[in-house]
C-alpha cells in the first residue's frame, strides 16, 4: 500500500498552499463539513436501494446502481470514526471518480446533507490541527474555513487506497 | 474527436503484416518451394519497407530493406528457402517487431548479425553470390538503352488508394524517365468523375535495370492494370509530341496497346493480360475474399456490450411493469423491445466473436521454435480454427494454451531416438482443437507422447506429503496433483518446464474464466488436457436466489441440483456441514452464516449442489428464486479484496445483486470441511 501512495506523500510531504483557489462541494458528514473537489464530483442522485457486500472493507460496504453501472458506496463517516446516523431527508449519493494507482474509479459517497458548490482558497489552509484526536491526519489534505466553519478537503486516494 | 495517429496507424498495419508474415514464413518452412508464398512474404516486406519510411520509421525501413534484398535472392530462385532460412527470418521479423515497438531496446549490431546470418546461408546456397553481391544482375537483354513502359489502370484503381503518381515517382527512381500522359479517355468536365482514373501512361525509362525491377514497382497492382514493358531497341520509333493539354485528346498514342481494353472492366482485361505478365496467386489476399472487415477499438466494443446490458436490464424493468399492469398497448411495445433488445444483444455478442484461428496460428511458431531447440521434431496440427469465442476469452486463453503445448513437446513428446524405439514415427504430434458442445467451447491440446508417469506422480505427491503412502487413489484423482501448486515431476528444470509454477496457474485462469479442464491420458499413446469453456464472460444463465435480505445469483452452470433441506438432515448434521446426496458427502456451507444474514432463516431451507470439476459442495440458502440472464459487471477494484463475490448484476427492480464465486466458495467449503474432519481423526 505504502509505495502506491508515493505522489500523493511527496505531496502532502509538501506545505498545503495553494495559489490557486480550489471549486469543492459542501458536503455534511456527521457534525464536519467536507470539501470535495468539483473535478471528482459526477452527479448527486437521491438515495438508492443498496446492495450489501459480505467481506467487504467496513467502509466499502454495499454497492449501488448508478445509471446502469455498479458502484461501490463508500461510507466516510466509518472511515473518519464517526458515528453511523439514520438516513433523513437530506441525505445524498456524491457520486465521484477518484483516481487510484493510475485507474479512475468511480464511487458514490454516503452525504448526510449536501450544502452547495463553492471556492476555497488555499490561503486561508491550515496545517492539520487539533480536531484530529480519533482522526488520522494522512486522510486529510489541508483544512480551511468556510462561513466562519472549518471544512475538511479529504485525500480520497488515501482514504480510500 | 478521435485522431488518428498516423504512426499508430502504421504499427497497427505493421502488427498484422508481421502476422501474416510468420504465418508465410512457418509455411515456406513446410513447403520450400511454393513461390506463392515466398512472392507473398516479399510483399509483406515491402509494405513494411515503403510504409515504414513514409511515418518515420527509419531504422525499420533500412533493416527491412536488407531483409527484402536478400529475400530477393530466394524470389528470384537463385536458392530455395530451407529451414534455416526460415529461422533466420522469423529471427529478423521478430527484430523488426522490435525496432517498430520499442526500438531503443535493441542494437544495431542485432540485425547486422541477422543480415549477415541471412547472406551465409544464401550465400551458402547458391555459391555464386559474393557476400555483398546481392545487387540482382542485370538482365542480359536489358538493353543499356532501357525500356518503354506502357501503363494504364482500371479506373477504379484511384478508390482503393492507389496514387499512380507514387508509382511514376518509383519508375523515375530507376533511371531518367520521360513519361507521357494519354487524356483520350478522359471526358468533358461535366461527365468528369474525379475519382475514375481514365489516364494512361506511356513511360520511356532510361536505366540498365532489369525487367524485374520495373515489374516490382507495380507489383501491388498488377491484377489492376495494364503493363507493357519492351526494351526501347525492340520498341515501335519512339516519338515525343509535346504534350497536347487540349482536352480530349482524340488519338490514343502510337504504339499503346489496346488502350480501349485497358479501360474497360476488370474481367474484359483479364484474358488478355500482357505477354509478360506472371501469374500471381495471391495467397496474402485470401482474406480480403471473406469481405470486408472494419478495425474497431476493443474499448467500443466493451462500451457497446455495457450499453447493450443497460438496455436489457431496462427492459426487463419495463416487461415487470406491462406485465403488471393492464394496459395492452404497453405490453405489445414491451414485448417488441423484448424482441428488438434480445436481437441487439445477440449480434453485439457476435461482433465480438473472433475466430480461434487468431490464436491458434501464434502457437505455430511456438511450435517450431520449441522443436528446434528440443531436437524434437514435431507435427503441429490445428483443428477447428473457425470456431469462435469472445475476443476477451480468446486473448485469456493464450497464456494458459502456450503453458500445455510446451508441456506437451517438453513433457509429452518423447526424444526422436526413444520413439524410434517404439512402434511410434520419429516425428512427434500435437493437436490443438477446438468445436463447440452446446453453448460451450472445448478446446484440447494433444499429443501422441508417452503419457503420465501416474507412478511417478504419484511417488512426488507422497514425497511432497500430499496423500498418505499406500492411500488407495484412482488414476484421475493422482493425475489432480498436476494442478497442485508447487507440483512437477520434471526430473531436472529446463528453462521451458519443471518449475512447478503453471499448471496451477492454468487451471485458476480456466477456472476465473469459468472454464473448467480436464486430463485424460494412455500410457504410451499420450495424453490429452481438455478445457470446457463458456462462450462470453458478458452473460451468463444465473440462478437468482435469496439469502436473508440479500438477492444474489449461481452461474447456472456450476449448479448440479436443488435439494431441500430437511430436518432430519439438520439433526444428521449435528453442526458439522456434510449433506448426504444419494448416499454421498457432500460439505454444505450455510450462506447466511457467511453473508451475515439479518432476520429470520425461512423454515425450510433450500441446499443448492454447486460443483466446480469433481468438487461438490452445497450452498444452503433461505429461497430460489428463479433463472435470471444476468448480464455481468465486474466489480470494482475497491472490491479486489472481496473473495466469494465474481461480479455483480442489476435485476429488474434496478438494485443491484451480486454474483457468487463458486470456485472460490467450493475452496472455502473443503477448508471448512478439512477442518471438520480432522477433530473426528484425532
Amino acid at each position: 500500500m505504502g509505495q502506491l501512495q508515493m505522489p500523493q506523500a511527496a505531496a502532502a510531504g509538501a506545505p498545503p498552499v495553494q495559489d490557486a483557489s480550489l471549486q469543492v462541494l459542501m458536503v455534511g458528514l456527521g457534525n464536519e463539513i467536507f470539501a470535495i473537489e468539483t473535478d471528482m464530483v459526477r452527479e448527486i442522485i437521491d438515495p438508492v436501494p443498496v446492495t450489501r457486500v459480505a467481506g467487504a472493507r467496513p467502509f466499502l460496504p454495499a454497492l449501488v446502481n448508478v445509471r446502469g453501472n455498479v458502484v461501490p458506496l463508500a461510507d466516510l463517516r466509518i472511515r473518519f470514526g464517526m458515528p453511523r446516523t439514520q438516513q433523513t431527508a437530506d441525505t445524498r449519493i456524491v457520486v465521484i471518480e477518484a483516481e487510484i494507482d493510475g485507474d479512475a474509479v468511480t464511487l458514490g459517497l454516503l452525504a448526510d446533507k449536501v450544502y452547495e458548490v463553492t471556492e476555497v482558497s488555499g490561503r486561508q489552509a491550515q496545517q492539520t490541527p487539533r480536531l484530529g484526536n480519533h482522526w488520522r491526519p494522512e486522510f486529510i489534505r489541508f483544512i480551511t474555513k468556510w462561513n466562519d466553519e472549518f471544512v475538511i478537503v479529504p485525500d480520497m486516494a488515501r482514504i480510500l487506497g | 474527436m478521435i485522431e488518428l495517429d498516423p504512426a499508430e496507424t502504421f504499427r497497427q498495419e505493421a502488427a498484422d503484416l508481421l502476422d501474416s508474415l510468420e504465418t508465410i514464413l512457418l509455411d515456406l518452412g513446410q513447403t520450400p518451394q511454393d513461390r506463392d508464398l515466398i512472392d507473398a512474404a516479399f510483399r509483406a516486406l515491402h509494405t513494411i519497407k515503403g510504409s515504414g519510411s513514409m511515418f518515420g520509421f527509419d531504422r525499420v525501413a533500412a533493416f527491412t530493406h536488407d531483409f527484402e534484398t536478400a529475400f530477393d535472392l530466394i524470389r528470384k530462385g537463385k536458392i530455395d528457402a530451407n529451414r534455416d532460412i526460415v529461422t533466420v527470418s522469423l529471427a529478423a521479423k521478430d527484430y523488426i517487431r522490435t525496432l517498430i515497438d520499442d526500438p531503443d531496446s535493441t542494437d544495431p549490431i542485432i540485425g547486422e548479425a541477422i543480415v549477415e546470418e541471412l547472406h551465409r546461408l544464401i550465400d551458402g546456397g547458391t555459391e555464386a553470390v559474393p557476400a555483398g553481391g546481392i545487387e540482382p544482375a542485370p538482365e542480359p537483354a536489358a538493353a543499356s538503352a532501357g525500356w518503354r513502359i506502357e501503363i494504364a489502370f482500371e479506373p477504379g484503381i484511384l478508390r482503393n488508394g492507389t496514387n499512380p503518381l507514387v508509382l511514376l515517382d518509383d519508375l523515375r527512381a530507376l533511371g531518367p524517365c520521360e513519361v507521357e500522359a494519354d487524356l483520350g479517355k478522359v471526358p468533358e468536365l461535366d461527365a468528369l468523375d474525379p475519382e475514375s482514373c481514365l489516364i494512361s501512361w506511356v513511360v520511356t525509362l532510361q536505366s540498365a535495370c532489369s525487367r524485374d525491377e520495373i515489374e516490382d514497382v507495380f507489383m501491388f497492382v498488377r491484377d489492376e492494370m495494364k503493363l507493357v514493358v519492351t526494351p526501347l531497341d525492340e520498341a515501335a520509333p519512339i516519338s515525343f509530341p509535346p504534350l497536347d493539354m487540349s482536352l480530349p485528346a482524340d488519338e490514343p498514342e502510337p504504339g499503346m496497346t489496346a488502350p480501349n481494353a485497358a479501360l474497360a472492366p476488370k474481367a474484359a482485361t483479364a484474358p488478355e493480360r500482357p505477354a509478360i505478365a506472371s501469374e500471381k496467386a495471391e495467397p496474402g489476399r485470401r482474406n480480403e475474399d471473406k469481405g470486408s472487415t472494419v478495425r474497431v477499438q476493443a474499448e467500443r466494443l466493451d462500451e457497446l456490450m455495457d450499453r447493450v446490458g443497460e438496455l436489457v436490464i431496462a427492459q426487463a424493468r419495463l416487461s415487470q411493469i406491462a406485465h403488471s399492469g393492464t394496459d395492452l398497448a404497453i405490453k405489445a411495445i414491451a414485448e417488441e423491445i423484448e424482441r428488438l433488445a434480445s436481437g441487439l444483444r445477440d449480434t453485439t455478442m457476435g461482433v465480438r466473436m473472433v475466430p480461434m484461428g487468431s490464436l491458434f496460428g501464434r502457437f505455430r511458431r511456438l511450435v517450431h521454435d520449441l522443436s528446434r531447440d528440443l531436437g524434437k521434431p514435431v507435427d503441429f496440427v490445428t483443428v477447428g480454427e473457425e470456431t469462435e469465442m469472445d475476443k476477451t476469452m480468446i486473448e485469456r486463453l493464450a497464456d494458459p494454451l502456450v503453458h500445455l503445448i510446451r508441456n506437451a513437446i517438453d513433457h509429452g513428446i518423447e526424444s526422436a531416438d526413444r520413439r524410434s524405439q517404439t512402434a511410434k514415427s520419429a516425428t512427434g504430434r500435437i493437436e490443438l482443437a477446438a468445436r463447440y458442445v452446446g453453448a460451450q467451447v472445448l478446446v484440447t491440446v494433444q499429443d501422441d507422447g508417452a503419457g503420465l508417469d501416474t507412478a511417478r506422480i504419484r511417488a512426488k505427491a507422497e514425497e511432497n506429503g500430499l496423500i498418505q503412502p499406500g492411500a488407495s487413489l484412482s488414476e484421475h484423482e493422482i493425475h489432480q496433483f498436476l494442478f497442485h501448486p508447487g507440483f512437477s515431476t520434471a526430473k531436472t528444470i529446463s528453462a521451458l518446464s519443471g518449475r512447478g509454477v503453471g499448471m496451477d496457474v492454468v487451471k485458476r485462469t480456466i477456472e476465473a474464466m469459468r472454464g473448467t479442464i480436464d486430463l485424460t491420458t494412455i500410457p504410451g499413446h499420450g495424453s490429452s488436457v481438455t478445457l470446457r469453456l463458456p462462450l462470453t464472460l458478458a452473460i451468463i444463465d444465473g440462478l437468482l436466489i435469496r439469502v436473508g435480505e440479500g438477492r444474489y445469483i449461481i452461474p447456472l452452470s456450476a449448479v448440479e441440483e436443488c435439494i431441500e433441506l430437511t430436518a432430519a438432515d439438520e439433526a444428521r448434521a449435528k453442526g458439522r456441514s456434510f449433506l448426504s446426496v444419494r448416499g454421498e458427502l457432500v460439505p454444505f456451507l450455510r450462506l447466511r452464516d457467511l453473508f451475515e444474514a439479518e432476520g429470520e432463516a425461512d423454515p425450510h431451507q433450500k441446499v443448492i449442489v454447486t460443483s466446480i470439476g469433481d468438487t461438490r459442495i452445497g450452498l444452503v440458502v433461505d429461497q430460489i428464486i428463479g433463472s435470471h440472464q444476468t448480464v455481468i459487471k465486474s466489480l470494482s477494484k475497491l472490491h479486489s479484496d472481496v473473495t466469494m463475490f465474481s461480479g455483480a448484476t442489476i435485476l429488474g427492480d434496478g438494485s443491484a445483486a451480486l454474483i457468487l464465486d463458486v470456485a472460490q466458495l467450493v475452496t472455502l467449503g473443503q477448508v471448512r470441511a478439512e477442518s471438520d474432519r480432522t477433530p473426528e481423526a484425532a
